[in-house]
């Protein structure tokens, strides 16, 4: 951790006063009179970055472990499917699985008479069931791959002991199996996580209004080309920050080996 | 063969995809050759920052050290596609007003060239951070013992450094080579005509959309694949002459 006199150091007093100044003048020289206009909708586009975020990230984890699982254990039928989807989804832009899934399930369901009476069908005219469904399949197939190497890394020692004991298999997985794996895999998760934040203003494309879509608004309604921008930098890079705070806390909580 | 194709509802999806005007294959090989083009170039153009930026970190005084930090962040906390709308506003800003200022008018930058000077400097912070892990895994006598033989600095990279990172770096940078050719993707928002965008258009006019997303997923698939294969023979190539890792990793 930085601790106060690593950063009194004279050439870093000097970058921060740079650093300063240059704030200062962006504060002072550039426009920003659009932010009162706008900072209700920025602040439902933040609402919903962090709630796709959070929303993906949870889903995709919990598609991550069978994913994992089957790759690490399962017997082929289910295996290779695995292996087949982590490769696709890890192979391929995510951009143009948002646009399949939003362009091309979208075009198809409309076709079909039983969707378009179903309760469901409300939602699936809007993008977001699409957006979520797109970044929580990413996050499952990146972290698919991670979790079968977490799986497989679990020492074979630990589950005999507890087969020994005469623990039933779900009970051992739910105790010891997947306790350690996801420990192993903490510092990546952190992460594998910021990629997914940097993945969520792609849904911004397929008209789902998160901060990214605002700023373009913004963009768009005001020909104001680099504040907005800027400010949608400083508050990613906020969230990412969070994010890598959260996690080392997490990491801390866990006891080291 | 045609028969079974017919059967299969196929035959409209590949008149679709042929590669003369009625169908969009064409215009898809050409998205291809232009998103390869973009990715070659920014991984390169990376590779040199990550070189430089590397030894910064690295052997740098305490200023450059402090902006190299800097840099590596914000590039990889930042989502890339509003670093490319920034540094490509950015990128054509500054040529425009140097072109004025020579007295030139307007410059049109090719979408080609703006990929790559977005994308390699994006590819550079990752670069960066992979070639100084890699440098620092280098066993430190060997680098000591060219020094004492009074190698200079740049022998020194070019004889010994570079050599003996490279088994380290290359797992690292055939992951960024994958991130670079998936990224060339996000270039379609700002409008370059590489594959996702011709994809889309090929989509839009003929409401094809699954026919065409598959076709360029495929496409994209292959490359991953081929890229890995031919990432696996250098990293044997790298790695020859050390001992076997597989009896050690498991």
């Amino acid at each position: 951790m930085m601790n106060w006199r690593a950063l009194m150091q004279p050439h870093r007093i000097v970058l921060m006063a740079l650093f300063a100044a240059f704030v200062i003048w962006c504060a002072l020289s550039l426009r920003w009179d659009w932010i009162p206009t706008y900072a209700p909708l920025a602040l439902e586009g933040l609402w919903r970055t962090i709630w796709l975020l959070v929303v993906t990230t949870v889903l995709g984890f919990l598609l991550a472990i069978p994913l994992g699982l089957a790759q690490a254990i399962g017997p082929w039928y289910l295996s290779v499917p695995a292996r087949v989807f982590c490769t696709i989804i890890r192979g391929t832009p995510i951009l143009l699985q948002i646009w399949l899934l939003y362009y091309g399930l979208g075009s198809l369901f409309p076709q079909v008479p039983w969707i378009r009476g179903s309760e469901l069908w409300p939602y699936l005219r809007q993008a977001w069931p699409y957006a979520v469904l797109a970044l929580t399949l990413s996050y499952a197939g990146y972290e698919g791959e991670i979790m079968r190497g977490a799986f497989a890394s679990v020492k074979k020692g630990q589950l005999e002991a507890a087969q020994s004991f005469g623990m039933p298999r779900f009970t051992m997985f739910r105790r010891i199996w997947l306790p350690q794996a996801i420990r192993s895999v903490l510092p990546t998760l952190g992460g594998e996580t910021i990629l997914q934040l940097k993945a969520t203003p792609l849904v911004a494309t397929i008209t789902v209004v998160e901060i990214y879509a605002v700023s373009s608004r913004v963009r768009a309604d005001t020909f104001v080309v680099y504040e907005p921008l800027l400010l949608l930098a400083l508050i990613y890079l906020i969230i990412a920050g969070l994010i890598s705070l959260l996690f080392r806390h997490i990491e801390l909580q866990v006891p080291a080996r | 063969m045609e028969a079974l194709l017919e059967s299969l509802g196929l035959a409209q999806s590949l008149e679709l995809l042929s590669l003369t005007p009625p169908g969009w294959g064409g215009n898809l090989l050409r998205g291809l050759v232009h998103s390869l083009q973009i990715a070659l170039g920014a991984f390169g153009f990376g590779l040199i920052i990550g070189l430089f930026g590397a030894y910064g970190k690295l052997y740098g005084g305490p200023v450059t050290r402090d902006l190299l930090a800097i840099y590596t962040t914000v590039m990889r906390a930042v989502p890339e596609l509003v670093l490319i709308l920034i540094l490509y506003y950015v990128g054509t800003d500054l040529i425009n007003q140097a072109a004025q200022a020579m007295g030139y008018g307007r410059v049109e930058i090719s979408g080609v060239v703006a990929g790559i000077w977005v994308l390699g400097i994006v590819q550079g912070a990752y670069a960066t951070e992979v070639l100084r892990g890699a440098i620092q895994a280098v066993p430190s006598g060997q680098i000591e013992a060219a020094r004492s033989f009074g190698m200079p600095p740049f022998k020194l990279m070019r004889r010994v450094t570079i050599p003996a990172m490279m088994s380290f770096a290359t797992p690292g940078l055939a992951n960024l080579w994958l991130i670079a050719t998936k990224d060339t993707a996000l270039l379609a928002i700002v409008g370059f005509s590489e594959l996702t965008l011709e994809t889309r258009q090929a989509a839009a006019s003929t409401r094809a959309y699954f026919t065409f997303f598959l076709a360029a997923g495929a496409l994209y698939l292959i490359v991953t694949l081929c890229s890995g294969v031919v990432f696996g023979r250098i990293e044997k190539w790298a790695r020859r002459g050390q001992p076997s890792l597989k009896g050690a990793s498991r």
